[in-house]
């Protein structure tokens, strides 16, 4: 790291940063491990400092009222500009880590947790649509009549597919998501090309009563209606 | 029924608070509030917006203690960073302070509320901290304690101080890492956590 970077960091570190700057330092932690392990040091330095400080003790109702405040809310929904704005955490970490935590209390550990998110921002938004339905506590888990797998299906009819042990899409193919509501025709719902022992894929249509997801094998990039019979059916939702 | 959770790790907490569990961010706020609520007061100086701050961070915990990873950072210095935050927030809405003199006295000591043993440990590290913070240049001392004790920005301190935005980064990289070292070289007992094992 050169000494601007190494600068940026550390006025990260005390909240000391102007919004560009931030920015950078933001886009550099998501990247950078060698930047989050110089964060998590100086971070210790500043928290060091909050010890220093002398003052007065807060009331003894403080206590409640935050408990009465985390009551009032639901926990563990969490919101992708809490992400952003957790400052100790890098975002692509904290996805991971929110996806692997949401699996593991619906027993589907290893779903986000071995998975490589240092690519794009897009696995990013992907795999944030994926943990807000896991961590919903209304969701649903709907068996599948092909496949082996489960559809978990938030309340608003947010969903995700969850498959185990997909062989990856062949050369020059995708696996392709479709949601079909009554005798309409399906509706594509995003494309993925299995490569994890479990897969967590978003579906990108809203999933209401009665409706089927399924998954196609299709040429690379997708079609706009399924050329092939599907190879995942879920149980109507 | 009170569960008890004394013997658990703040990290282990933080995972239970990330199951929903209340009492465990009640015990997070019993070893760490008082840090918390000591920088959100030094940020804000005022008891109503620090006790403000110091709710806000611990709802985020609450909210976002699924995110938390403890590789990346102690669950301890993660809370006082998320109080930090909304303090700085608050403080840079509050117009009040901009009229204040720059105040970097120290406060006398505070009036004691947790054990003995918790009194004495708090009060070792607040005279530790400040005993390297002062073996610290001028200079750079002055830009660490603008910046995380005034909530400053380093755009307004090069402005108020009449120095230029890069002697300002510059300074409050060579404060944070001179401390670094003071603080390894020092430490004993590899953690500043306001809490005893007992």
């Amino acid at each position: 790291m050169d000494a601007e970077t190494h600068e940026l960091i550390a006025g990260y570190a005390l909240d000391a940063l102007d919004a560009d700057d931030e920015a950078r330092v933001r886009e550099l932690l998501a990247t950078s491990e060698e930047a989050r392990e110089e964060l998590r040091a100086l971070s210790e330095v500043a928290a060091a400092m909050a010890t220093a400080t002398s003052g007065p003790t807060p009331r003894p109702e403080l206590r409640g009222r935050i408990l009465d405040g985390a009551r009032a809310e639901p926990p563990a929904v969490v919101s992708l500009d809490e992400y952003r704005r957790s400052r100790a955490v890098p975002v692509l970490g904290a996805v991971a880590a929110i996806a692997a935590v949401a699996a593991l209390a619906l027993g589907l550990w290893g779903a986000g947790a071995s998975r490589d998110l240092d690519d794009t921002r897009a696995a990013l938004d992907r795999q944030q649509a994926a943990t807000a339905v896991l961590s919903d506590p209304d969701a649903r888990a709907i068996g599948l009549e092909t496949g082996d797998g489960r559809l978990v299906v938030g309340e608003d009819g947010s969903a995700v597919l969850v498959m185990n042990g997909m062989t990856p899409a062949p050369d020059g193919k995708t696996y392709e998501v479709w949601v079909a509501a009554g005798d309409d025709a399906p509706v594509r719902a995003g494309l993925f090309d299995a490569a994890h022992e479990r897969d967590v894929v978003p579906v990108e249509e809203p999933v209401h009563a009665g409706s089927v997801v399924m998954v196609t094998v299709e040429p690379a990039g997708g079609v706009d209606a399924p050329t092939s019979d599907p190879i995942v059916v879920s149980q109507p939702a | 029924m009170r569960k008890d959770l004394t013997h658990l790790s703040d990290e282990a907490l933080v995972a239970l608070v990330a199951r929903g569990d209340e009492t465990a961010l009640g015990e997070l706020y019993d070893r760490v509030g008082r840090v918390a609520y000591g920088i959100a007061f030094r940020v804000l100086r005022d008891d109503r917006l620090a006790e403000d701050a110091v709710q806000e961070g611990f709802l985020a915990v609450w909210r976002s203690a699924a995110t938390f990873r403890a590789e990346r950072a102690k669950a301890s210095t993660w809370i006082v960073t998320l109080v930090h935050r909304r303090a700085v927030d608050l403080v840079r809405r509050e117009e009040r302070r901009r009229t204040e003199p720059l105040d970097l006295e120290q406060r006398d000591a505070p009036d004691p509320v947790g054990s003995a043993e918790d009194e004495a440990w708090l009060g070792f590290e607040r005279e530790r901290v400040q005993r390297l913070l002062r073996m610290l240049p001028d200079a750079q001392r002055e830009a660490l304690e603008l910046a995380y004790y005034g909530g400053y920005s380093q755009a307004e301190l090069a402005e108020r101080l009449g120095v230029p935005l890069g002697t300002i980064k510059s300074r409050m990289f060579a404060g944070l890492s001179r401390l670094r070292e003071l603080l390894d070289d020092t430490e004993t007992e590899g953690s500043w956590t306001p809490r005893l094992t007992s």
